[in-house]
């Protein structure tokens, strides 16, 4: 497995930069009663061939709005405005909606929260899993089945043939991500996104998933793109990590360095938050306030009204993602401060 | 381009450590048809009267048209069960020949406006936009009109017959039915399951052929049970003006209507019919509401 640097800033020029998805300054906008809300704004990344990129953020932050955009589902009253979204050196938003359509399945193809609901109650599991590659692969019914029968055994169900014929509420929720697994697989493509995939599943089902999901991923090349709030998912599944916070990247770098040594006061805050990881401290310390109203969002630095470090230039200048010598990203003006707290957190007994 | 090997046996080191299907919903058919008394009542009535109407060849030697004026207004005797109208017609050949008629138009009438409605309700509330401000607008237009006034008015204008009963009831009772799918479809189309059709590359028209009408359409067939009731009740009525069939086809309409001038010497002539009419009506609506009851989501 391939795992490249992570994509740093705009680049231009030729398309190949061993990029299967590249996503620049990429902006939705949904339209409420409320406003506008600016959902994603002004977000980039790469994801290299074969690698895998965690989209962390709390609930609201726009991971799932990235995703929908990269896919080309997202709700009828969001829009993207501005940004690119290049798959394969294709930009996506440039082309026709049947020229995606043809591109959704054998391409990209995404994994939902909620495999119940994204699961077609009416429809045979087996004919759902085998309606891709009748599409996209062209093959005959039979072949198809005969195909949704493999893929089943491959993502683990037994005894698929008797399954096959089952509807999706006979299924327990972890078996249910498993069909959704092999919904996504059933075309060959070669990135899947994951909008949170096992928040929905108890924590040891959870881990059969995620096993499952890497292997596969790694033994056929696929690339992942995966959200979730969950940071040591993140540790378990993807080599680099992309902070997102009020519609914005505010941290950008290899998972392990990212999360044992912030460099964002927000994933400072986003790790000191989450119980079960190696950041040993005493107690879990929240942080304080709320998520950005994302109509009028804070001038300057989204972060600024919740975060202990800020100073007066936080309040003011725009803080677009920085490249740190050591290849990694910050939004931080100041993000030396949070090396200083981590020191200081290492220094408690 | 990744070329997925599918290795063949069971996969890897993931072992399922938990039931693979949870119970076989039995809840859901807690409520079996048999156990519903509407429904087995509505059904009882109906498969009376539907198998009379079709035996009807086989049980009476009459003719429903067939005149014979020397027996014409006869009480009811073993020969003529009902006795005969003012033409010598057996009354009871021409119920089961007029029930066998209505009922075979109304089972008709009642398909067309069904697929009418669920072919636009469905394309409005799927695509919305113009197409949907169109539909929504035409709905209105025949909404603004009561049911009997447009029916009566479009059938006198086509002259009466099958055929026009046919398009009159289709042009009318169309927009119900795109008014339920529609709604249904708004509800419906926001679903995980629609978003996870779409990321699969799947087309518009397949994903309102196979993931949106088969979660939806059942409240189409219920409606449509009702409607049947509805659109027998308009063929009675249409026969009973004389908008109907035109005689002297048998139509439990045009019967009431004919034994109105000997009311008070043959009430049956007219009593009859008019009670078939709601024997029918009640079999359908008994049969609607459990069918209702049965197929209604969320029990």
């Amino acid at each position: 497995m391939s795992a490249g640097p992570v994509s740093t800033g705009p680049v231009g020029g030729p398309v190949d930069t061993g990029m299967i998805l590249e996503v620049r300054d990429l902006r939705v906008r949904i339209a409420s009663r409320r406003g506008v809300v600016r959902a994603v704004d002004g977000v980039s990344f790469g994801v290299p061939r074969g690698g895998a990129l965690g989209l962390v953020g709390e609930s609201g932050s726009g991971k799932s709005m990235t995703l929908r955009a990269i896919l080309g589902v997202l709700p009828p009253e969001a829009q993207v405005t501005s940004g690119e979204i290049r798959l394969d050196g294709v930009d996506l938003l440039q082309l026709k909606g049947a020229e995606v359509n043809r591109l959704r399945g054998p391409k990209m193809a995404m994994i939902f929260q909620e495999p119940m609901s994204a699961l077609n109650p009416v429809m045979r599991v087996g004919q759902q899993i085998a309606e891709g590659p009748q599409i996209h692969l062209g093959l005959g019914r039979a072949q198809a089945a005969e195909r949704a029968l493999e893929l089943m055994r491959r993502v683990g169900i037994p005894d698929p043939e008797r399954r096959f014929r089952a509807y999706p509420h006979e299924f327990s929720g972890g078996m249910r991500q498993r069909v959704m697994i092999a919904i996504a697989l059933s075309c060959d493509p070669e990135i899947i996104l994951c909008d949170e995939p096992t928040t929905a599943l108890d924590v040891t089902i959870q881990d059969q998933i995620l096993r499952l999901l890497t292997r596969l991923c790694r033994e056929s090349g696929v690339s992942l793109v995966f959200v979730t709030h969950d940071l040591p998912v993140v540790a378990q599944v993807c080599h680099d990590v992309a902070v997102m916070y009020g519609g914005q990247l505010v941290e950008r770098g290899e998972v392990r360095e990212v999360l044992l040594d912030p460099r964002h006061p927000y994933t400072l805050g986003l790790v000191r938050s989450a119980p079960d990881f190696e950041y040993v401290r005493e107690s879990l310390v929240p942080i304080p306030g709320s998520p950005p109203s994302l109509v009028s969002p804070p001038s300057g630095c989204r972060f600024h009204p919740r975060c202990a470090f800020a100073e007066d230039d936080c309040r003011v200048s725009d803080t677009p993602l920085r490249v740190l010598p050591s290849g990694r990203a910050t939004a931080c003006l100041h993000y030396e401060r949070t090396l200083e707290a981590i020191e200081a957190d290492r220094a408690r007994p | 381009m990744s070329a997925i090997e599918i290795p063949p046996g069971p996969a890897g080191p993931e072992p399922a450590s938990e039931p693979v299907l949870v119970l076989r919903a039995e809840g859901r058919h807690a409520s079996r048809w048999y156990r519903q008394p509407a429904l087995v009542a509505g059904l009882a009535i109906l498969a009376v009267v539907v198998g009379l109407s079709l035996a009807a060849p086989l049980i009476t030697p009459y003719s429903p048209i067939a005149q014979n004026l020397n027996d014409s207004l006869l009480g009811p005797s073993s020969s003529h069960l009902l006795g005969t109208d003012q033409l010598g017609r057996d009354t009871f050949t021409r119920l089961l020949y007029g029930m066998r008629l209505d009922l075979q138009i109304a089972f008709i009438a009642v398909l067309l406006p069904f697929l009418l409605g669920i072919v636009l309700g469905s394309l409005a509330g799927y695509f919305g936009g113009w197409v949907d401000s169109v539909i929504m607008r035409l709905v209105d237009i025949v909404v603004a009109f009561p049911f009997y006034v447009l029916i009566i008015a479009l059938v006198f204008v086509l002259g009466p017959g099958k055929g026009s009963i046919f398009i009159a009831i289709t042009l009318v009772g169309w927009v119900a039915y795109a008014r339920i799918i529609r709604g249904e479809i708004l509800v419906a189309k926001r679903q995980d399951y629609i978003t996870a059709a779409r990321s699969g590359g799947l087309s518009n028209v397949r994903i309102m052929r196979r993931h949106l009408l088969p979660n939806v359409i059942s409240q189409g067939f219920i409606y449509g049970m009702s409607d049947i009731v509805q659109d027998i009740l308009a063929i009675v009525t249409l026969g009973y003006l004389g908008l109907g069939i035109p005689p002297p086809t048998a139509d439990l309409g045009s019967m009431i209507n004919d034994g109105q001038n000997f009311l008070s010497t043959h009430w049956q002539l007219t009593t009859i019919p008019g009670l078939a009419v709601v024997v029918v009506g009640l079999g359908l609506s008994l049969v609607g509401d459990g069918l209702a009851d049965l197929l209604r989501p969320g029990q």
